[in-house]
Protein backbone atom coordinates (compact mmCIF):
# COMPACT_ATOMS: atom_id res chain seq x y z
CA UNK A 1 0.00 0.00 0.00
CA UNK A 2 1.44 3.43 -0.88
CA UNK A 3 2.63 5.56 2.03
CA UNK A 4 0.89 8.79 2.96
CA UNK A 5 3.11 11.17 4.93
CA UNK A 6 1.07 12.13 8.02
CA UNK A 7 2.53 15.66 8.37
CA UNK A 8 1.38 16.84 4.91
CA UNK A 9 -1.87 17.98 3.31
CA UNK A 10 -3.13 16.70 -0.03
CA UNK A 11 -5.19 17.76 -3.02
CA UNK A 12 -7.69 15.54 -4.80
CA UNK A 13 -5.25 15.45 -7.73
CA UNK A 14 -2.61 13.78 -5.51
CA UNK A 15 -0.32 16.76 -4.94
CA UNK A 16 1.00 17.24 -1.43
CA UNK A 17 1.60 20.56 0.31
CA UNK A 18 4.19 21.19 3.02
CA UNK A 19 4.20 24.48 4.91
CA UNK A 20 7.50 26.34 5.31
CA UNK A 21 8.26 29.76 6.71
CA UNK A 22 5.64 32.46 6.26
CA UNK A 23 3.44 31.71 3.28
CA UNK A 24 6.05 29.57 1.54
CA UNK A 25 4.86 26.04 0.66
CA UNK A 26 6.55 23.10 -1.02
CA UNK A 27 4.61 20.96 -3.49
CA UNK A 28 5.14 17.38 -4.62
CA UNK A 29 3.10 14.38 -5.67
CA UNK A 30 2.02 11.58 -3.38
CA UNK A 31 3.17 7.98 -3.47
CA UNK A 32 -0.41 7.07 -4.44
CA UNK A 33 0.28 9.02 -7.63
CA UNK A 34 3.82 7.72 -8.22
CA UNK A 35 2.63 4.13 -7.75
CA UNK A 36 -0.13 4.63 -10.30
CA UNK A 37 2.14 6.40 -12.79
CA UNK A 38 4.99 3.91 -12.68
CA UNK A 39 8.57 4.95 -13.32
CA UNK A 40 8.69 8.69 -14.00
CA UNK A 41 11.00 9.65 -16.86
CA UNK A 42 10.24 13.32 -17.48
CA UNK A 43 8.81 16.22 -15.52
CA UNK A 44 7.80 19.62 -16.83
CA UNK A 45 7.63 22.17 -13.98
CA UNK A 46 6.35 25.76 -13.91
CA UNK A 47 9.01 28.46 -14.31
CA UNK A 48 10.39 30.37 -11.36
CA UNK A 49 8.59 33.73 -11.21
CA UNK A 50 5.46 32.45 -12.94
CA UNK A 51 2.11 32.38 -11.20
CA UNK A 52 0.32 29.12 -10.56
CA UNK A 53 -3.38 28.84 -9.79
CA UNK A 54 -4.96 26.36 -7.40
CA UNK A 55 -6.74 23.61 -9.35
CA UNK A 56 -5.15 24.61 -12.68
CA UNK A 57 -2.52 22.63 -14.58
CA UNK A 58 1.02 23.88 -14.18
CA UNK A 59 3.11 21.13 -15.74
CA UNK A 60 3.31 17.51 -16.78
CA UNK A 61 4.60 14.30 -15.31
CA UNK A 62 5.54 11.62 -17.81
CA UNK A 63 6.14 7.99 -16.91
CA UNK A 64 7.15 5.08 -19.11
CA UNK A 65 3.46 4.37 -19.64
CA UNK A 66 1.61 7.66 -19.57
CA UNK A 67 1.55 11.44 -19.37
CA UNK A 68 -0.36 13.19 -16.58
CA UNK A 69 -1.06 16.83 -15.92
CA UNK A 70 0.40 18.38 -12.83
CA UNK A 71 -2.08 20.56 -10.93
CA UNK A 72 -1.11 23.27 -8.51
CA UNK A 73 -2.76 22.86 -5.12
CA UNK A 74 -2.17 26.56 -4.28
CA UNK A 75 -2.22 30.00 -5.93
CA UNK A 76 0.87 32.21 -5.92
CA UNK A 77 4.28 32.91 -7.39
CA UNK A 78 6.74 30.07 -7.96
CA UNK A 79 9.91 30.87 -6.01
CA UNK A 80 11.99 27.78 -6.65
CA UNK A 81 11.89 24.53 -8.62
CA UNK A 82 13.70 21.30 -7.83
CA UNK A 83 16.34 21.07 -10.57
CA UNK A 84 17.43 17.68 -9.23
CA UNK A 85 14.13 16.01 -10.25
CA UNK A 86 14.28 17.64 -13.69
CA UNK A 87 17.62 15.96 -14.37
CA UNK A 88 16.78 12.76 -12.44
CA UNK A 89 13.00 12.19 -12.41
CA UNK A 90 13.44 8.81 -10.67
CA UNK A 91 13.90 10.82 -7.45
CA UNK A 92 10.14 11.38 -7.50
CA UNK A 93 9.51 7.62 -7.38
CA UNK A 94 12.25 6.93 -4.86
CA UNK A 95 11.46 9.68 -2.36
CA UNK A 96 8.17 11.40 -3.26
CA UNK A 97 7.86 13.26 0.06
CA UNK A 98 11.53 14.23 0.38
CA UNK A 99 14.16 14.61 -2.35
CA UNK A 100 11.39 14.27 -4.95
CA UNK A 101 9.69 17.60 -4.10
CA UNK A 102 8.75 19.61 -7.23
CA UNK A 103 8.41 23.35 -6.60
CA UNK A 104 7.90 26.04 -3.97
CA UNK A 105 5.27 28.76 -4.02
CA UNK A 106 4.71 31.99 -2.09
CA UNK A 107 1.09 31.05 -1.55
CA UNK A 108 -1.63 33.71 -1.65
CA UNK A 109 -4.44 31.20 -1.36
CA UNK A 110 -5.03 27.46 -1.32
CA UNK A 111 -7.38 25.14 -3.12
CA UNK A 112 -9.35 22.58 -1.13
CA UNK A 113 -6.88 20.38 0.76
CA UNK A 114 -7.39 17.09 2.59
CA UNK A 115 -5.71 16.07 5.81
CA UNK A 116 -3.39 13.07 5.59
CA UNK A 117 -6.07 10.95 7.32
CA UNK A 118 -8.77 12.00 4.86
CA UNK A 119 -6.48 11.49 1.87
CA UNK A 120 -5.30 8.08 3.08
CA UNK A 121 -8.81 6.78 3.71
CA UNK A 122 -10.05 8.08 0.37
CA UNK A 123 -7.16 6.62 -1.66
CA UNK A 124 -6.22 3.52 0.29
CA UNK A 125 -2.90 4.83 1.56
CA UNK A 126 -0.77 3.75 4.50
CA UNK A 127 -0.35 6.48 7.13
CA UNK A 128 2.36 4.85 9.25
CA UNK B 1 -17.24 -8.46 -19.29
CA UNK B 2 -16.22 -11.18 -16.86
CA UNK B 3 -12.69 -11.02 -15.50
CA UNK B 4 -10.45 -13.98 -16.20
CA UNK B 5 -7.67 -15.02 -13.85
CA UNK B 6 -4.72 -17.15 -14.89
CA UNK B 7 -3.63 -20.17 -12.87
CA UNK B 8 -0.71 -18.01 -11.66
CA UNK B 9 -2.83 -15.20 -10.20
CA UNK B 10 -2.04 -16.18 -6.60
CA UNK B 11 1.69 -16.28 -7.41
CA UNK B 12 1.48 -12.73 -8.73
CA UNK B 13 -0.38 -11.59 -5.63
CA UNK B 14 2.30 -13.15 -3.41
CA UNK B 15 4.92 -11.19 -5.36
CA UNK B 16 3.03 -7.92 -4.79
CA UNK B 17 2.04 -7.36 -8.42
CA UNK B 18 -0.16 -4.50 -9.49
CA UNK B 19 -2.73 -5.78 -11.94
CA UNK B 20 -4.25 -4.47 -15.12
CA UNK B 21 -7.00 -5.68 -17.40
CA UNK B 22 -5.63 -6.99 -20.69
CA UNK B 23 -7.94 -8.65 -23.19
CA UNK B 24 -10.38 -9.47 -20.38
CA UNK B 25 -7.66 -10.94 -18.15
CA UNK B 26 -6.35 -9.64 -14.83
CA UNK B 27 -2.62 -9.65 -15.59
CA UNK B 28 0.41 -8.40 -13.65
CA UNK B 29 1.35 -4.96 -14.97
CA UNK B 30 4.51 -4.83 -12.88
CA UNK B 31 5.81 -6.28 -9.63
CA UNK B 32 7.98 -3.39 -8.51
CA UNK B 33 9.52 -1.13 -11.14
CA UNK B 34 8.76 -1.75 -14.82
CA UNK B 35 12.11 -0.17 -15.72
CA UNK B 36 13.99 -2.59 -13.45
CA UNK B 37 12.03 -5.48 -14.98
CA UNK B 38 12.89 -4.27 -18.48
CA UNK B 39 16.61 -4.00 -17.71
CA UNK B 40 16.58 -7.41 -15.99
CA UNK B 41 15.36 -9.06 -19.21
CA UNK B 42 18.04 -7.31 -21.30
CA UNK B 43 20.86 -8.09 -18.86
CA UNK B 44 19.89 -11.39 -17.20
CA UNK B 45 16.39 -12.90 -17.39
CA UNK B 46 12.72 -12.19 -16.75
CA UNK B 47 9.88 -14.54 -15.82
CA UNK B 48 6.53 -13.83 -17.50
CA UNK B 49 3.02 -15.24 -17.20
CA UNK B 50 1.56 -15.38 -20.72
CA UNK B 51 -1.34 -17.65 -19.83
CA UNK B 52 -3.77 -15.14 -21.28
CA UNK B 53 -2.55 -16.15 -24.75
CA UNK B 54 -4.71 -18.67 -26.61
CA UNK B 55 -3.81 -22.26 -27.56
CA UNK B 56 -5.77 -23.84 -30.40
CA UNK B 57 -4.89 -27.35 -31.60
CA UNK B 58 -5.50 -28.23 -35.23
CA UNK B 59 -5.23 -31.93 -36.01
CA UNK B 60 -6.26 -34.32 -38.76
CA UNK B 61 -5.25 -35.55 -42.22
CA UNK B 62 -5.93 -32.15 -43.83
CA UNK B 63 -4.54 -30.00 -41.01
CA UNK B 64 -1.72 -28.52 -43.12
CA UNK B 65 -3.94 -27.84 -46.13
CA UNK B 66 -6.55 -26.31 -43.84
CA UNK B 67 -4.07 -23.89 -42.23
CA UNK B 68 -2.80 -22.91 -45.70
CA UNK B 69 -6.40 -21.89 -46.40
CA UNK B 70 -7.16 -20.25 -43.04
CA UNK B 71 -3.90 -18.29 -42.58
CA UNK B 72 -1.92 -16.12 -44.99
CA UNK B 73 1.36 -18.07 -44.69
CA UNK B 74 2.37 -21.34 -46.29
CA UNK B 75 2.01 -23.47 -43.20
CA UNK B 76 2.29 -26.79 -45.08
CA UNK B 77 5.90 -25.94 -45.97
CA UNK B 78 6.95 -25.94 -42.29
CA UNK B 79 9.10 -28.77 -41.02
CA UNK B 80 7.99 -30.68 -37.94
CA UNK B 81 9.38 -29.00 -34.81
CA UNK B 82 9.39 -25.52 -36.32
CA UNK B 83 7.33 -22.46 -35.49
CA UNK B 84 6.08 -19.80 -37.89
CA UNK B 85 4.77 -16.27 -37.43
CA UNK B 86 1.63 -15.70 -39.48
CA UNK B 87 -1.59 -13.74 -39.74
CA UNK B 88 -5.25 -14.61 -39.95
CA UNK B 89 -7.01 -12.13 -42.23
CA UNK B 90 -10.54 -11.25 -43.26
CA UNK B 91 -11.75 -11.60 -46.83
CA UNK B 92 -10.95 -7.89 -47.31
CA UNK B 93 -7.37 -8.34 -46.10
CA UNK B 94 -7.95 -6.78 -42.66
CA UNK B 95 -5.96 -8.47 -39.90
CA UNK B 96 -7.98 -10.53 -37.39
CA UNK B 97 -4.85 -11.44 -35.43
CA UNK B 98 -1.18 -12.22 -35.64
CA UNK B 99 -0.23 -15.63 -34.30
CA UNK B 100 2.47 -18.26 -34.03
CA UNK B 101 1.86 -21.75 -35.39
CA UNK B 102 3.91 -24.71 -34.15
CA UNK B 103 4.13 -27.90 -36.20
CA UNK B 104 4.04 -30.78 -33.73
CA UNK B 105 3.52 -33.62 -36.22
CA UNK B 106 2.62 -34.32 -39.84
CA UNK B 107 -1.04 -33.76 -38.97
CA UNK B 108 -0.73 -31.79 -35.73
CA UNK B 109 -0.37 -28.04 -35.22
CA UNK B 110 -0.64 -25.66 -32.28
CA UNK B 111 -1.88 -22.14 -33.08
CA UNK B 112 -1.21 -19.41 -30.49
CA UNK B 113 -3.31 -16.24 -30.90
CA UNK B 114 -3.35 -13.15 -28.70
CA UNK B 115 -5.32 -13.05 -25.45
CA UNK B 116 -8.16 -10.81 -26.52
CA UNK B 117 -8.48 -12.63 -29.83
CA UNK B 118 -8.26 -16.24 -28.66
CA UNK B 119 -11.97 -16.93 -28.97
CA UNK B 120 -12.36 -14.94 -32.19
CA UNK B 121 -9.50 -16.90 -33.78
CA UNK B 122 -10.76 -20.26 -32.50
CA UNK B 123 -14.21 -19.43 -33.88
CA UNK B 124 -12.81 -18.26 -37.23
CA UNK B 125 -10.71 -21.41 -37.54
CA UNK B 126 -13.71 -23.62 -36.69
CA UNK B 127 -15.79 -21.80 -39.31
CA UNK B 128 -13.08 -22.04 -41.98
CA UNK B 129 -12.63 -25.76 -41.20
CA UNK B 130 -15.89 -26.62 -42.98
CA UNK B 131 -15.08 -29.07 -45.78
CA UNK B 132 -11.65 -30.00 -44.37
CA UNK B 133 -10.91 -33.23 -42.54
CA UNK B 134 -9.60 -31.52 -39.40
CA UNK B 135 -10.40 -31.09 -35.75
CA UNK B 136 -10.06 -27.60 -34.22
CA UNK B 137 -9.84 -27.68 -30.43
CA UNK B 138 -9.53 -24.55 -28.30
CA UNK B 139 -7.41 -25.55 -25.29
CA UNK B 140 -6.87 -21.96 -24.09
CA UNK B 141 -8.87 -22.43 -20.88
CA UNK B 142 -6.80 -25.43 -19.74
CA UNK B 143 -3.35 -24.27 -20.83
CA UNK B 144 -0.90 -21.92 -19.13
CA UNK B 145 2.10 -20.34 -20.81
CA UNK B 146 5.24 -19.27 -18.93
CA UNK B 147 8.06 -17.37 -20.61
CA UNK B 148 11.67 -17.04 -19.49
CA UNK B 149 13.36 -14.35 -21.56
CA UNK B 150 16.87 -12.93 -21.51
CA UNK B 151 20.50 -13.98 -21.91
CA UNK B 152 20.37 -16.20 -18.78
CA UNK B 153 17.13 -17.96 -19.78
CA UNK B 154 18.73 -21.11 -21.18
CA UNK B 155 21.10 -21.61 -18.25
CA UNK B 156 18.24 -21.26 -15.76
CA UNK B 157 15.89 -23.68 -17.50
CA UNK B 158 18.55 -26.36 -18.08
CA UNK B 159 18.78 -26.82 -14.30
CA UNK B 160 15.27 -28.28 -14.32
CA UNK B 161 16.00 -30.80 -17.09
CA UNK B 162 17.78 -34.14 -17.08
CA UNK B 163 21.36 -33.77 -18.36
CA UNK B 164 20.83 -36.12 -21.30
CA UNK B 165 18.19 -33.75 -22.71
CA UNK B 166 20.27 -30.58 -22.45
CA UNK B 167 21.47 -30.83 -26.05
CA UNK B 168 17.84 -30.75 -27.22
CA UNK B 169 17.60 -27.28 -25.72
CA UNK B 170 21.08 -25.88 -26.38
CA UNK B 171 20.73 -26.87 -30.05
CA UNK B 172 17.13 -25.68 -30.35
CA UNK B 173 16.93 -22.98 -33.02
CA UNK B 174 14.99 -19.72 -32.78
CA UNK B 175 11.36 -20.34 -33.79
CA UNK B 176 11.52 -24.05 -33.02
CA UNK B 177 10.01 -26.16 -30.23
CA UNK B 178 10.68 -29.49 -28.54
CA UNK B 179 9.14 -31.68 -25.83
CA UNK B 180 11.52 -31.89 -22.88
CA UNK B 181 11.32 -33.27 -19.35
CA UNK B 182 11.00 -30.71 -16.56
CA UNK B 183 11.68 -31.97 -13.06
CA UNK B 184 9.53 -30.13 -10.52
CA UNK B 185 6.91 -30.72 -7.87
CA UNK B 186 8.34 -34.17 -7.08
CA UNK B 187 8.14 -35.56 -10.62
CA UNK B 188 9.12 -35.08 -14.23
CA UNK B 189 6.71 -33.81 -16.89
CA UNK B 190 7.23 -33.69 -20.64
CA UNK B 191 6.40 -30.12 -21.64
CA UNK B 192 6.44 -28.24 -24.91
CA UNK B 193 9.32 -25.75 -24.86
CA UNK B 194 9.59 -23.16 -27.64
CA UNK B 195 12.50 -20.85 -28.41
CA UNK B 196 10.25 -17.89 -29.15
CA UNK B 197 9.51 -14.59 -27.50
CA UNK B 198 8.39 -11.02 -27.69
CA UNK B 199 11.29 -9.20 -26.09
CA UNK B 200 14.12 -9.09 -28.62
CA UNK B 201 16.21 -11.37 -26.39
CA UNK B 202 16.94 -15.06 -26.51
CA UNK B 203 14.29 -16.86 -24.52
CA UNK B 204 11.75 -19.59 -24.16
CA UNK B 205 8.03 -20.14 -23.77
CA UNK B 206 6.74 -23.22 -21.94
CA UNK B 207 3.25 -24.66 -22.34
CA UNK B 208 1.95 -26.33 -19.19
CA UNK B 209 -1.41 -27.55 -17.92
CA UNK B 210 -3.10 -25.11 -15.55
CA UNK B 211 -2.89 -27.43 -12.55
CA UNK B 212 0.92 -27.65 -12.84
CA UNK B 213 1.55 -24.00 -13.73
CA UNK B 214 2.09 -22.63 -10.23
CA UNK B 215 4.49 -25.45 -9.31
CA UNK B 216 6.51 -24.90 -12.49
CA UNK B 217 6.59 -21.12 -11.93
CA UNK B 218 7.89 -21.67 -8.39
CA UNK B 219 10.46 -24.24 -9.54
CA UNK B 220 11.86 -21.86 -12.17
CA UNK B 221 12.00 -19.02 -9.65
CA UNK B 222 13.69 -21.21 -7.04
CA UNK B 223 16.31 -22.68 -9.38
CA UNK B 224 17.49 -19.19 -10.34
CA UNK B 225 20.29 -17.62 -8.37
CA UNK B 226 19.84 -14.39 -6.42
CA UNK B 227 19.23 -11.56 -8.90
CA UNK B 228 19.38 -13.85 -11.92
CA UNK B 229 15.65 -13.96 -12.71
CA UNK B 230 13.13 -11.16 -12.18
CA UNK B 231 9.36 -11.60 -12.45
CA UNK B 232 8.29 -9.21 -15.20
CA UNK B 233 4.86 -7.80 -15.99
CA UNK B 234 3.05 -6.53 -19.05
CA UNK B 235 4.49 -3.00 -18.77
CA UNK B 236 8.01 -4.27 -19.37
CA UNK B 237 6.78 -6.77 -21.95
CA UNK B 238 5.37 -3.83 -23.90
CA UNK B 239 8.53 -1.69 -23.68
CA UNK B 240 10.69 -4.70 -24.61
CA UNK B 241 8.65 -5.59 -27.68
CA UNK B 242 8.53 -1.95 -28.76
CA UNK B 243 12.33 -1.68 -28.67
CA UNK B 244 12.44 -4.92 -30.67
CA UNK B 245 10.11 -3.30 -33.25
CA UNK B 246 7.47 -6.00 -32.82
CA UNK B 247 3.84 -5.09 -33.55
CA UNK B 248 1.10 -5.38 -30.93
CA UNK B 249 -2.39 -6.33 -32.03
CA UNK B 250 -4.73 -3.44 -31.28
CA UNK B 251 -1.92 -0.88 -31.62
CA UNK B 252 -0.12 -1.62 -34.89
CA UNK B 253 -2.41 -4.36 -36.23
CA UNK B 254 -6.15 -4.22 -36.74
CA UNK B 255 -9.00 -5.25 -38.98
CA UNK B 256 -8.82 -1.81 -40.61
CA UNK B 257 -5.13 -2.18 -41.45
CA UNK B 258 -3.41 -4.59 -43.79
CA UNK B 259 -0.23 -6.69 -43.69
CA UNK B 260 1.65 -4.63 -46.30
CA UNK B 261 1.21 -1.33 -44.48
CA UNK B 262 2.32 -3.06 -41.27
CA UNK B 263 5.54 -4.23 -42.89
CA UNK B 264 4.34 -7.85 -42.75
CA UNK B 265 4.13 -8.38 -46.53
CA UNK B 266 6.64 -11.25 -46.41
CA UNK B 267 4.22 -13.20 -44.17
CA UNK B 268 1.65 -13.21 -47.00
CA UNK B 269 2.31 -16.18 -49.29
CA UNK B 270 0.52 -14.95 -52.42
CA UNK B 271 2.51 -17.56 -54.35
CA UNK B 272 0.89 -20.56 -52.67
CA UNK B 273 -1.10 -22.58 -55.20
CA UNK B 274 -4.13 -23.06 -52.97
CA UNK B 275 -6.74 -20.44 -52.21
CA UNK B 276 -6.71 -18.73 -48.81
CA UNK B 277 -9.02 -16.35 -47.00
CA UNK B 278 -8.20 -12.80 -48.07
CA UNK B 279 -6.10 -13.81 -51.10
CA UNK B 280 -7.88 -11.68 -53.73
CA UNK B 281 -7.99 -8.57 -51.55
CA UNK B 282 -4.36 -8.96 -50.48
CA UNK B 283 -3.21 -9.48 -54.08
CA UNK B 284 -5.05 -6.29 -55.06
CA UNK B 285 -3.52 -4.35 -52.15
CA UNK B 286 -0.07 -5.52 -53.16
CA UNK B 287 -0.66 -4.62 -56.80
CA UNK B 288 -1.78 -1.21 -55.61
CA UNK B 289 1.52 -0.70 -53.78
CA UNK B 290 -0.01 -0.66 -50.28
CA UNK B 291 2.67 0.26 -47.76
CA UNK B 292 5.28 0.96 -50.46
CA UNK B 293 3.95 3.49 -52.96
CA UNK B 294 0.45 4.13 -51.64
CA UNK B 295 -1.23 4.77 -48.32
CA UNK B 296 0.59 4.73 -45.02
CA UNK B 297 3.36 2.51 -43.77
CA UNK B 298 4.51 1.53 -40.28
CA UNK B 299 7.85 3.14 -39.44
CA UNK B 300 10.13 3.58 -36.48
CA UNK B 301 10.61 7.09 -35.11
CA UNK B 302 13.49 8.14 -32.88
CA UNK B 303 12.98 11.14 -30.61
CA UNK B 304 15.61 13.86 -30.80
CA UNK B 305 14.35 15.47 -27.58
CA UNK B 306 13.31 13.93 -24.28
CA UNK B 307 9.56 13.74 -24.76
CA UNK B 308 7.88 10.55 -25.95
CA UNK B 309 5.07 10.23 -28.46
CA UNK B 310 2.11 8.14 -27.35
CA UNK B 311 -0.57 6.13 -29.11
CA UNK B 312 -2.86 8.24 -31.35
CA UNK B 313 -0.68 11.38 -31.24
CA UNK B 314 -0.51 13.01 -34.70
CA UNK B 315 2.70 12.86 -36.75
CA UNK B 316 3.48 16.12 -38.55
CA UNK B 317 5.60 17.18 -41.52
CA UNK B 318 6.02 20.96 -41.69
CA UNK B 319 2.94 21.33 -39.51
CA UNK B 320 0.65 19.13 -41.62
CA UNK B 321 -0.64 15.80 -40.31
CA UNK B 322 1.02 12.93 -42.22
CA UNK B 323 0.56 10.07 -39.78
CA UNK B 324 -0.36 8.76 -36.35
CA UNK B 325 1.61 7.14 -33.54
CA UNK B 326 0.51 3.60 -32.63
CA UNK B 327 2.93 2.93 -29.75
CA UNK B 328 5.53 5.10 -28.11
CA UNK B 329 7.51 5.63 -24.95
CA UNK B 330 11.00 6.42 -23.74
CA UNK B 331 13.25 3.47 -24.58
CA UNK B 332 14.78 2.24 -21.32
CA UNK B 333 17.68 0.52 -23.11
CA UNK B 334 18.50 3.19 -25.66
CA UNK B 335 17.82 6.25 -23.53
CA UNK B 336 15.78 8.18 -26.07
CA UNK B 337 12.07 8.15 -27.02
CA UNK B 338 10.96 5.65 -29.64
CA UNK B 339 7.65 5.28 -31.43
CA UNK B 340 5.96 3.18 -34.04
CA UNK B 341 3.73 5.20 -36.35
CA UNK B 342 1.77 4.88 -39.55
CA UNK B 343 3.06 7.61 -41.87
CA UNK B 344 2.17 8.55 -45.48
CA UNK B 345 4.62 6.57 -47.62
CA UNK B 346 6.18 9.70 -49.19
CA UNK B 347 7.56 10.70 -45.78
CA UNK B 348 8.98 7.33 -44.71
CA UNK B 349 12.51 7.41 -46.10
CA UNK B 350 15.10 6.76 -43.40
CA UNK B 351 16.35 10.00 -41.91
CA UNK B 352 13.21 12.00 -42.72
CA UNK B 353 12.64 14.69 -40.09
CA UNK B 354 9.10 14.58 -38.66
CA UNK B 355 7.42 16.00 -35.59
CA UNK B 356 5.03 14.41 -33.14
CA UNK B 357 2.31 16.65 -31.78
CA UNK B 358 2.64 16.17 -28.01
CA UNK B 359 -0.61 17.58 -26.75
CA UNK B 360 -0.12 20.82 -28.70
CA UNK B 361 3.69 20.98 -28.59
CA UNK B 362 5.77 19.77 -31.54
CA UNK B 363 8.66 17.48 -30.67
CA UNK B 364 11.27 16.51 -33.29
CA UNK B 365 11.60 12.88 -34.40
CA UNK B 366 13.43 11.11 -37.21
CA UNK B 367 12.50 8.04 -39.27
CA UNK B 368 14.86 5.20 -38.35
CA UNK B 369 15.25 1.54 -39.30
CA UNK B 370 13.51 -1.14 -37.25
CA UNK B 371 14.15 -2.77 -34.88
CA UNK B 372 15.25 0.03 -32.57
CA UNK B 373 17.15 -2.49 -30.47
CA UNK B 374 18.95 -5.61 -31.64
CA UNK B 375 20.80 -7.84 -29.23
CA UNK B 376 24.45 -8.66 -29.81
CA UNK B 377 24.88 -12.40 -30.27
Amino acid sequence: MPKVAPELQYSDEHEWVSRGEGNLVSVGISEVATDALGDIVYVDLPEVGSTVTAGATCGEVESTKSVSDLYSPVTGEVTEINDAVVSDPALINNDPYGAGWLFKVAAESEGPLLSAEEYASKNGGDLS
Amino acid sequence: MTENYTALYEEHKKLGASFTDFGGWQMPLKYSSELAEHHAVRKSAGLFDLSHMGEVWVTGPEAAAFLDYALVGKISAMAEGKAKYSLICQEDGGIIDDLITYRRGPEKFLVVPNAGNAKVVADALAERAAGFDVLVKDASAETSLIAVQGPRAEAILLRLMPAEQHALVTELKYYAAVEVGFTFDGGTQELLLARTGYTGEDGFEIFVANDSAAALWQAIAETAEEGELTPAGLASRDSLRLEAGMPLYGNELSREGNPFAAGLGPAVALSKESDFVGKDALAALKADGAGSTSGRKLVGLKGLGRRAGRGHYPVLKDGAVVGEVTSGQPSPTLGYPVALAYVDVEHTELGTALDIDLRGKSEPFEVVALPFYKRTK
